[in-house]
């Protein structure tokens, strides 16, 4: 049932029916580096149609033609070598090693997560898949009867293109940028999901759920379609650190909320400290509809992700509460992009970020109010602590408001724990990392609170975790 | 050996000696009171036996219960059984009360054991009523927005949870009206036991009306100059800090 070693060629079918088919015949191994035979070996494995071939083609070539962002971006994304990566990984080829050569630092996390045994395995690359089948079956189920959609991008796209198709690319074009244009020509893995007019999907839907070697992909690709008047909250990630050889994850997310519609998008990441992790998600809000992202970033070298929302008809909301968590050898390049569109739209931000030893934080947020909107209200507040002397923070707003009766608020801060502070909880025989881990929490913790409750509780431990290591 | 032991301690802040040849020694079951003017080394003294790092000990040996805790970083010291209240508690956002007294009275257990969250609950509700605080403030940040009289009865709400063996008072007194003083004082007194040492820091007599002292102290120039009775304190206010620098302090020479 399940590959535990490398060595294993057996080939096995995706449960999921329809979205994986490998064919024993076809000989090309997609190796490493980008070609357009490349783009034809996925197309094939996967069985897709002409239009989206014809689609990763011409986004492959957008992807060639654009340059790195690195004129305002960091300069470590030139260390991304595009020609060694592999961009497309059957189940058979994916690395793994025994437990022995799980880093302690590694299991030592999981034992304070409490994450269960199995899934230590999958998440240490011991084992290459996690048997979710069971849980998995039975959410199924229940979101059939709702008529609620919730499969990959390849099942959605060839079983379901009519309600799919329209919105594929809307949110997110292809030339948005170079690492969307990446994604549009590579992509594997991901959620599509829809919800049907008035449903309001109780449970979140997890894409834990979905887990196997190639749903926690590198170049997922999500679209969330809420019809009018429905509801759903989608999670995604884990806080546990995830054993990754990969170097590039470049993720699209696309959100659509029709009117008066509700969608709500939660993600904790924590890729191991090689990862960049470059991401483009953006929601389109109709009429009376509410999109909310609620992230946080703790691992990964670099990740650059500015969650947006398009505020395109009236009284539309969006918010994005955001938490980074920078320590030595990381950056969080992080913010928000808020687009007004329409009369009295409203967006709020919120950016808590944490810079120890000497990681790096930074914040950006675009906020667009044009001149010929009226009563249309943002908030912004972001604040930093920097924990060690050589921590890093920088924010960069971005705010333009024109026109008659829109209001903008903008609240920032720096600060450091303070040594009272620290001292104060020692004397009351907390110690010095407790001490740190507690001031940490009590400067999020009006975010995490945001969060589902096992996010919440496990997020607090993990940020512990982060403290300690960088005390003493 | 039950008391705090503090021999011929020598004390200061970079090249300032503030303490010099201080020795005090407070049993289990008592209530000192140290008196004095202000910079004479009252909260120095505090800061000092808590393991404040700014202050540099030069000399001299502090003993809990015949512990040597001079080495000893500031929570292992807490951890002994010291608790200091504070002149000016800082605030702490984010970190609810019930969160924070939970945490300290976990890192007293050992490895492994959790503190019972039901009788947690029923104790800090109950403290929390004797000191007339709201229940609703278990939930607020830490000090966060209070004044400073708030803070002093949130001081004695975490002493009252920690149950310390040895508690420092550094002026517990200031910043508060008589209504809030004579309910502090009531929670202190509730504690006084053959237990707990007390040493209570003020610069004014008042206090000393409702937490009445065994013995009294007055501390001039970095040391003690005299001890005697709960009239001590009276004869203090009386006379004033000048009979100190006139009197008492060339006397103890």
């Amino acid at each position: 049932m399940n590959s535990d070693s490398a060595t294993t060629t057996q080939i096995e079918l995706d449960r999921e029916k329809g979205n994986f088919r490998y064919e024993t015949g076809y000989a090309f191994d997609a190796g490493v580096g980008l070609r357009p035979e490349t783009i034809d070996y996925i197309a094939e494995v996967k069985g897709e149609e002409s239009w989206v071939r014809e689609f990763r083609h011409k986004a492959l070539k957008v992807f060639e033609s654009k340059p790195l962002p690195t004129h305002w971006a960091t300069k470590d994304l030139e260390a991304i070598d595009f020609s060694k990566i592999r961009y497309y990984l059957s189940q058979g080829q994916k690395p793994s090693r025994s437990w022995d050569d799980v880093p302690e630092a590694m299991k030592a996390t999981f034992e304070r997560l409490g994450i269960p045994e199995q899934e230590r395995k999958f998440l240490a690359g011991v084992e290459a898949q996690f048997d979710s089948e069971a849980a998995y079956s039975r959410m199924k189920e229940g979101l059939e009867k709702l008529g609620v959609i919730f499969v990959g991008p390849t099942e959605g796209l060839k079983n379901h293109a009519e309600i799919f198709r329209p919105w594929f690319g809307k949110v997110i074009p292809t030339g948005d940028n170079k690492f969307s244009a990446l994604n549009s020509a590579v992509f594997s893995g991901g959620s599509f999901i829809y919800v049907p007019k008035g449903v309001k999907v109780k449970q979140p839907l997890q894409a834990y759920f979905r887990i196997n070697a190639e749903n926690f992909g590198q170049f997922e690709r999500t679209l969330i379609i809420a019809d009018e008047g429905a509801e759903v909250t989608y999670m995604e990630g884990c806080t546990a650190p995830k054993f990754e050889t990969a170097t590039l994850h470049s993720a699209v997310v696309e959100l659509i909320a029709l009117k008066g519609a509700k969608i709500q998008y939660i993600t904790v990441q924590n890729w191991s400290n090689n990862v960049f992790n470059l991401v483009t998600k953006r929601g389109l809000a109709h009429e009376e509809a509410e999109i909310r992202w609620i992230d946080c970033n703790i691992g990964s070298r670099l990740t650059m992700k500015y969650p947006g929302v398009i505020l395109k008809g009236r009284k539309a909301r969006g918010e994005v509460l955001s938490i980074a968590l920078a320590n030595t050898g990381q950056h969080q390049d992080t913010g928000a992009k808020m687009i007004h569109a329409a009369d009295e739209t409203t967006s709020n931000i919120v950016a808590k970020s944490i810079s120890v030893g000497q990681g790096r934080s930074t914040y950006r947020g675009l906020v667009q109010i044009p001149k010929h909107l009226k009563n249309c209200k943002n908030n912004t507040e972001c604040d930093a602590l920097l924990i060690n002397a050589n921590s890093r923070t920088d924010t960069y707003p971005a705010i333009t408001v024109r026109g008659e009766g829109n209001s903008v608020q903008h609240e920032a801060s720096v600060s450091k724990v303070s040594a009272e502070q620290i001292f104060y909880m020692r004397s009351r025989g907390l110690s010095e990392a407790a001490a740190m881990s507690l001031s940490v929490n009590g400067f999020i913790n009006d975010l995490v609170r945001e969060f589902p409750m096992e996010y919440s509780v496990e997020l607090k431990r993990l940020i512990e975790l982060e403290m300690e290591g960088s005390v003493g | 050996m039950s008391s705090l032991d503090i021999r011929h301690l020598s004390a200061g802040i970079g090249d300032r000696a503030i303490l010099k040849d201080f020795s005090l020694s407070i049993p289990k079951g008592e209530v000192h009171a140290l008196m004095g003017p202000n910079g004479t080394g009252k909260s120095t003294l505090a800061k000092a036996l808590a393991g404040h790092e700014d202050y540099t000990i030069t000399g001299g040996e502090v003993f809990l219960d015949g512990e040597p805790i001079l080495g000893l970083e500031a929570d292992a010291r807490a951890r002994l059984g010291l608790f200091l209240a504070f002149q000016y508690p800082c605030e702490i956002p984010g970190v609810s009360i019930a969160n924070f007294l939970r945490a300290a009275s976990q890192s007293r257990l050992p490895e492994g054991q959790e503190i019972a969250a039901v009788e947690f609950y029923k104790k800090l509700h109950a403290k929390m009523d004797l000191l007339k605080m709201d229940r609703k403030f278990t939930a607020r940040g830490l000090n966060e927005g209070f004044s400073g009289g708030e803070r002093k009865r949130c001081e004695i709400l975490q002493m009252m949870m920690l149950e310390p063996k040895y508690a420092i008072m550094d002026e517990t007194d200031s910043g508060l009206d008589i209504d809030a003083l004579r309910i502090v004082a009531q929670g202190v007194n509730l504690m006084r036991g053959p237990n707990l040492g007390m040493l209570v820091i003020t610069h004014y007599q008042r206090l000393l009306d409702y937490i009445v002292p065994d013995v009294v102290h007055v501390m001039w120039d970095g040391r003690i100059v005299k001890t005697g009775g709960k009239d001590l304190a009276l004869e203090l206010e009386a006379k004033g800090y000048d009979w100190v620098s006139k009197e008492l302090a060339p006397a103890a020479k």
